[in-house]
């Protein structure tokens, strides 16, 4: 099997169908660490990817006033134990163009490797991006996986993001956006993690509401088990009339795992809002002896406390 | 008459050294509503935590048999497995699950729509919303109450059922209460509404921590309205409501 069949058949596991790839109304890239082993394109996007020897880089477009109706399929991983995948990658959605991408990565057997992605977004105005970004680890951890990203969203833009990890175990999870986010543009920015083993995960999200009526949402729901690890930062800033601002972050500790959260919240404008909240703790008791009321034994209450947390 | 499904005997519960259920005696018989009455702090949802199994609620003293069984020995799950469920006050909040998923949870050949629409929600709107803090009160009571209708069981403790619900909409609670004991469930209904209470078949009065009054619903909201807690033998506790 080749690397590209190998990940390939991997997409279902982050709820993607392999046909995807065959379907030429739907634009795709398939990288295996610094080679890509298939791409499209569509009317409307411009891909200019290239290979280098320690990188994927190269820049992806949607040009204004094109709203693709098909989302874009990003497909990142390594078929082996160890290897290394480095990613840079600028992506501009122009004035009033709309696109969903859908960033599948996958390390089934990765033992000792890392994963890097660094990118800039910017969105114009009006413009709209759905990101979202799935990740499949196999149950050996020992990876170092590094996402970095810069975002811009313009005047009346909406940018959304919808970060997961539910199965295996990582290793080391780094991720570090910042957005900033102009006047009456949306940034919303969703994060569920399940960390197992000793993966330790920091994870840090910074939107700062640049413009007037500029609104911002930082979402994390975090479960841990095993002796996981996880301290998570949303960092939100309101500078201008009419901005508000929301951190919500709930994380869930299990067995000998830790977790700390430290939402930090600056508002410049006294008429610019911004609220938090944060909770810590085992599954919520009033929950679970509600859920075990109708029947669910223990264990089963909390499997769907924790998937629905995750959902 | 038939056996009782719950009897609860000498039942004492005491935290910090407090005494909060003091010998209470109370006989529930299937399909029969029964209501219990008292002031806030009686010890009405401390009877209700108590009989499900939560955590923290082990009795001090006393014997409670449903349906044959020891209870007090049974984790909350094996007791709802016997028949038994709990409606809160406050019900909890699940993020990610549907309400068609938790009306499902009890039973699963239940018919969600149709619990739905017997709780007046139009199933067409909530099916497929969260059992999340986006629900309003009502919303949320209305939807426990559906949960507990959709399992069937031979015993329900609704603990103020019809609280945060408009005036207008208590005659679809009374319903819901109603359907219970026609579907064969008898009902522990706790309450301070006497307009509530009035569709029991028999009902009590809890004053710190005690029965001071089983009866005829009539009797016994009679005496709720008044002041101080009068026992049926005429001894008054000297307890004020007020």
């Amino acid at each position: 099997m080749t690397e590209r069949d190998t990940l390939i058949r991997l997409l279902p596991l982050v709820g993607a169908e392999p046909e995807i790839l065959n379907d030429e109304r739907i634009a795709h890239v398939v990288g295996h660490g610094h080679r890509i082993v298939s791409r499209r394109s569509v009317p409307g996007l411009d891909l200019d990817l290239e290979e280098t020897p320690d990188a994927i880089v190269g820049r992806m477009t949607v040009r204004a006033g094109i709203r693709l109706e098909q989302p874009v399929h990003l497909c990142f991983g390594l078929a082996h134990p160890t290897g290394r995948q480095n990613i840079r990658l600028d992506l501009a959605v122009e004035e009033q163009a709309a696109v969903s991408v859908l960033s599948h990565c996958l390390f089934p057997v990765a033992q000792a490797a890392q994963h890097r992605m660094r990118a800039t977004v910017h969105l114009g105005p009006g413009a709209s991006l759905i990101y979202s970004e799935g990740h499949y680890h196999g149950p050996h951890g020992g990876m170092q996986v590094v996402p970095q990203a810069s975002i811009t969203v313009g005047q009346g833009a909406r940018y959304r993001s919808d970060f997961s990890l539910l199965s295996g175990s990582v290793g080391e999870l780094t991720i570090d956006y910042a957005v900033e986010v102009e006047e009456d543009g949306v940034a919303e920015l969703t994060a569920k993690l399940f960390g197992h083993g000793t993966d330790r995960i920091t994870l840090k999200e910074a939107v700062v509401l640049k413009g007037r009526r500029s609104r911002g949402l930082i979402k994390t729901r975090v479960v841990l088990a095993d002796e996981a690890r996880a301290e998570i930062t949303g960092v939100t800033e309101a500078h201008e009339r009419g901005a508000r601002g929301h951190v919500d972050c709930l994380e869930i500790v299990q067995g000998r795992a830790q977790a700390s959260a430290i939402p930090i919240v600056r508002v410049c404008h006294p008429e610019a809002k911004v609220t938090h909240e944060a909770a810590i703790g085992s599954v919520d008791k009033k929950g679970l002896e509600t859920l075990m009321a109708r029947g669910l034994a223990p264990e089963q209450a909390i499997e769907l406390i924790v998937s629905g947390i995750l959902r | 008459m038939a056996s009782p499904l719950l009897s609860i005997t000498n039942l004492t519960f005491s935290v910090e050294g407090r005494t909060v259920l003091d010998r209470l005696d109370l006989v529930i018989h299937p399909c029969e509503i029964h209501a219990l009455l008292g002031a806030n702090g009686s010890g009405k949802t401390t009877l209700a935590s108590l009989l499900m199994g939560c955590e923290g609620y082990r009795p001090t003293a006393g014997t409670v048999v449903f349906a044959g069984t020891d209870l007090l020995t049974l984790p909350i799950h094996e007791r709802a497995k016997l028949g038994l469920t709990l409606a809160w006050q406050e019900p909890a909040r699940f993020e990610g699950i549907t309400v068609r998923e938790y009306l499902m949870l009890g039973r699963a050949e239940s018919d969600p729509a149709l619990m739905l629409r017997l709780v007046g929600l139009d199933p067409d709107r909530y099916l497929d919303r969260l059992v999340d803090k986006t629900l309003s009160g009502g919303e949320r009571h209305r939807i426990e109450l559906a949960s507990v209708l959709a399992m069937k069981p031979k015993l329900a403790i609704l603990d103020e059922p019809a609280a945060g619900i408009d005036m207008l909409s208590i005659h679809q609670i009374i319903a819901v209460i109603r359907t219970l004991k026609a579907e064969g469930s008898a009902v522990l209904l706790i309450t301070h509404q006497e307009e509530v209470a009035t569709i029991s078949d028999a009902a009590s009065q809890l004053c710190n921590g005690r029965i001071v009054c089983t009866g005829s619903p009539a009797l016994v909201i009679e005496r709720f309205r008044g002041r101080a807690c009068v026992r049926c033998d005429g001894e008054v506790c000297g307890y004020d409501r007020t």
